[in-house]
């Protein structure tokens, strides 16, 4: 039975978005404002010589390292990337300086005339077989850790099958329809800055390190933000940075909003990957023990690589029951863009590997994979890769059936193999895969301590001050729905504006599928409260902060216990036709089932899962970003291609609940749950199509062809 | 130079810099509605309406809208209200940056074309680029909007 809260109500923040009338970056003209365009490096690796400027005509600057107040370092976990390079550069596209002033056009003259002469480094441009100096620490890596569950040894005297696997995902970018931008000012003393950001407390922390200023003196205010999917966790930071040195020296507001190719070329990406698996399986086919060696391409600088990594290490035995396990993990520096955040944060690398192993494991035995998935498949007490216990009832058998019936699997695998005989290319696959919901490991109850606040008025409206975001997922509307819910009151007396740090306090970031499960039940635990101590016509105020539920335990020295308090599941069929020539796919279907808890909004939650699929399924199948010698080979989008309206079909979705106690009305994370499980399904499609085995996302036709005619199948 | 043209009916003198971009003309005149993603025509976020055909604004340069009708969505309001409102209730709303250019496109369609089919619409919006929705809740809102009665 669904909550009513699932009913679908009015996007609260569609009229602006209907009419043009919202506000991003790009549409605010602040008086006076001046423009702002980053010199980049244009080599991988290479120490700065000397910089050639072009003589200023009067109200340009510029801006570069002489001119930060503060540190000359983004904060983030390791303070390592400079807001503007010191005596080295480190990846292609690295921000030098800052040229501003009033005139565009002049700004790019003057960019094109300065003269820079670097002395070349030998470059770290992949992450085997390393022989330049490293970039950071002495193994080259921002993180190396190692994780251990049972006894691996009982795994290898046991087994009657070794299968061994390595699985390469490439680069993803985020390509948010709306460019990084930020708008800086400085008035009085204290600095605002206007962003298109996820995380207005990292902006508010890096910016205040930068200028050496008071906490007070710096404010971050978030405009209306066109999307983000972790391309706008970390990198506004760094833009935040810059455009307030270069506002406190030019004594006017600055905008610094990049355009496409620099977006392309410069800012966070999903971390390539290189996973090896080796899985130790007994006679009756269960799985023993699993080896695991996670190898991510960081780029240049830490940022939030050590996050990611783990993350992806906590996947790396997907949904499967394995006690037995050695997980390696690195997080490897090259003279590349930053690798980020972008929805699934290391675990569509790791599910994909894990997914395609047990495919492919199972192929190698001579048993059906669905089987020995599904005989393998982790359940309610079950304990997690860390050892945490699966403390509620996973519903995967259940959802399994479903996407089965849905989709026809059982009959198209029959039919698809009659008609390949006589040259049709079909497939289908299905994959199975969760998210574990808020930040991994001691990340909400250590490092965040989320506070929200709510305020009443004399007019009985009620405020929602917290510090996240609406970038699209609707969180304006989800918010302001539990808090109307937890107190009974009508939805237009509740307010919700775009985070202003001078107002709200620090909820934490907008992130890691924890705003409704972490924030909204903060809100809804706060509005309790403020219900309790109503009083009609009276003004009040009360707060909430993140408490670690009772029975959870995290260590994180040893990363054991539990990683996540709360798990979201799905399984995924996709079906494709490819063309018997070119190996181009048509996606002919996709079927979806969720357990996502109970949704705060059946229509929101839909549109997450949508523009998941869809990004998942660009993931696999279109989007490629290759860096040669250091230089991204698309750097416009007519190169880098994402899936349009012409290239899915309607995707069926159906969702099945397991509540979570400790989430609002049960809710648990949703937003990145929907990329993980697609582009697996999508490859297992065309592996089935094809009869070979795919280990390398995307899948690119050029290859398919390439193996076909190799005559490699399997 | 100077150009003149119409701006949701209204007639417009504008000095302009050669090589100036429809665009950057829009936003100096204080249309905040457009938006502005790739600088290559291919993403479709920039769309406006000339003498009713979708162009991207971002890549046209402004001489060329002299003596033309420049149509945003300021000016199609009541067009815009039938449209947003079956794109509301289809969930075909997230981070908004494409919202604009997206319903100009489909204006543009439903003015243009009898009774498309779906690979026809599908065809129509190739080049309206949307990274949050997937297309699904766009495409049932269109399919719903092709029918109402004109």
């Amino acid at each position: 039975m669904r909550d009513s809260i699932s009913k679908p109500i009015t996007r609260v923040d569609a009229a602006d978005k209907l009419s043009g009338a919202a506000c991003y970056i790009g549409d605010m003209r602040l008086e006076d404002m001046l423009y702002a365009k980053t010199l980049r490096a244009a080599e991988p690796r290479a120490k700065l010589i000397s910089i050639e400027y072009p003589e200023l005509p009067e109200g340009y600057f510029v801006v570069d390292k002489r001119d930060v107040p503060g540190e000359n370092r983004v904060k983030m976990l390791i303070d390592d990337q400079p807001f503007f390079a010191e005596e080295v550069v480190n990846y292609i596209g690295e921000p030098i300086a800052l040229i501003v002033g009033k005139d565009k056009e002049v700004i790019n003259k003057l960019l094109e005339d300065i003269k820079v002469e670097y002395e070349r480094l030998q470059p770290i441009l992949c992450i085997d077989n390393i022989t330049a100096p490293p970039i950071y620490g002495e193994n080259d890596s921002f993180a190396d850790y190692s994780l251990n569950k049972g006894d691996l040894q009982k795994a290898r005297a046991g087994a009657a099958y070794v299968y061994e696997g390595i699985y390469e995902t490439g680069y993803q970018e985020q390509f948010y329809m709306e460019p990084q931008g930020v708008i800086a000012e400085f008035k009085e003393g204290k600095v605002s800055i206007y962003g298109s950001i996820q995380c207005p407390y990292y902006v508010k922390n890096a910016v205040v390190s930068c200028l050496g200023s008071a906490p007070e003196d710096v404010r971050i205010v978030q405009a209306a933000t066109g999307g983000a999917f972790g391309g706008k966790e970390d990198y506004p930071s760094l833009l935040a940075g810059q455009a307030a040195c270069a506002a406190i020296k030019a004594g006017k507001p600055v905008c610094l909003l990049l355009d496409r190719n620099e977006d392309l070329e410069a800012t966070t990406k999903r971390h390539p990957a290189k996973i090896t698996l080796k899985s130790y399986i007994d006679e009756s086919c269960r799985i023993l023990g699993l080896e695991a060696d996670i190898a991510l391409d960081a780029g240049a600088y830490a940022g939030i690589s050590g996050v990611v990594l783990q993350r992806a290490m906590f996947a790396a035995a997907g949904v499967y029951n394995i006690e037995n396990l050695s997980i390696r993990g690195k997080a490897i520096a090259t003279n590349k863009a930053v690798s980020g955040a972008f929805r699934g944060f290391g675990s569509p690398q790791a599910f994909f590997a894990i997914e395609m192993h047990m495919e492919h494991a199972a192929k190698a035995i001579g048993i059906d994979p669905l089987q020995y998935k599904l005989s393998n498949l982790v359940k309610q007490g079950d304990r997690s890769t860390t050892n945490g216990i699966l403390r509620d009832k996973i519903l995967l058998p259940e959802m399994v059936d479903r996407v089965l019936e849905m989709s026809g699997f059982t009959e198209k695998r029959k039919s698809f193999k009659t008609e390949r005989a006589v040259g049709a290319l079909k497939g289908i696959g299905l994959s199975m895969f969760f998210h574990g919901c808020g930040f991994t490991g001691n990340g909400e109850q250590d490092h965040i301590k989320a506070k929200v606040r709510l305020t009443k008025d004399i007019h009985d409206r009620v405020e929602i001050l917290i510090a996240n975001v609406e970038m699209g997922q609707g969180v304006q509307t989800t918010m302001r729905k539990i808090a109307a819910a937890a107190m009974e009151l009508p939805i237009d007396s509740i307010i919700f504006a775009n985070p202003d740090t001078d107002r709200v306090p620090d909820s934490g970031p907008t992130v890691a599928s924890r705003t409704t499960v972490i924030v909204g039940k903060l809100v809804y635990d706060a509005a309790l409260k403020l219900k309790e101590k109503w009083q009609a016509g009276a003004a009040s105020e009360v707060e909430e902060q993140y408490k670690y539920p009772q029975g959870f335990e995290w260590d994180n020295d040893s990363f054991s216990g539990d990683a996540y308090t709360n798990y979201s599941w799905g399984v995924n069929a996709v079906e494709v036709e490819l063309d018997p020539i070119t190996y181009e796919s048509t996606i002919k279907g996709v079927w979806t089932v969720f357990d996502i808890g109970n949704p705060i909004d059946d229509r929101l939650v839909r549109g997450q899962i949508d523009g998941g699929i869809v990004q998942g399924l660009g993931y696999a199948s279109m989007e490629v970003m290759e860096n040669l010698q250091g230089r991204f080979r698309q750097r416009t989008s007519t190169d880098y291609i994402i899936p349009t309206a012409m290239d899915i079909p309607e995707i069926k979705s159906e969702l099945m609940c397991e509540p979570f106690k400790y989430g609002p009305y049960g809710a648990k994370g949703l937003g990145e749950l929907t990329l993980v499980g697609a582009p697996i399904a999508y490859a297992l499609a065309v592996e089935n199509a094809l009869s070979i085995n795919i280990d390398t996302l995307p899948v690119r036709p050029e290859h398919l062809m390439e193996v076909a005619a190799d005559g490699n199948g399997y | 130079m100077n150009i003149s043209f119409r701006i949701n009916g209204t007639n417009k003198n504008v000095d302009i810099k050669p090589g100036e971009l429809l665009y950057d003309v829009l936003k100096s005149i204080g249309i905040s509605s457009v938006k502005k993603a790739c600088e290559t025509s291919s993403c479709g976020v920039c769309t406006v309406l000339l003498d009713g055909r979708p162009i991207a604004s971002c890549s046209y340069l402004a001489a060329k809208a002299h003596g033309h009708e420049i149509t945003t969505i300021e000016g199609v309001s009541r067009e815009a209200e039938i449209l947003g409102s079956l794109m509301n209730s289809e969930g075909a709303i997230q981070c908004g940056f494409c919202t604009p250019g997206f319903m100009l496109t489909v204006i543009a369609m439903k003015r243009e074309l009898q009774n498309p089919d779906e690979q026809a619409i599908k065809n129509y919006l190739v080049s309206n680029l949307c990274r949050c929705s997937g297309y699904e809740g766009q495409l049932r809102a269109v399919k719903l909007y092709m029918e109402v009665p004109q």
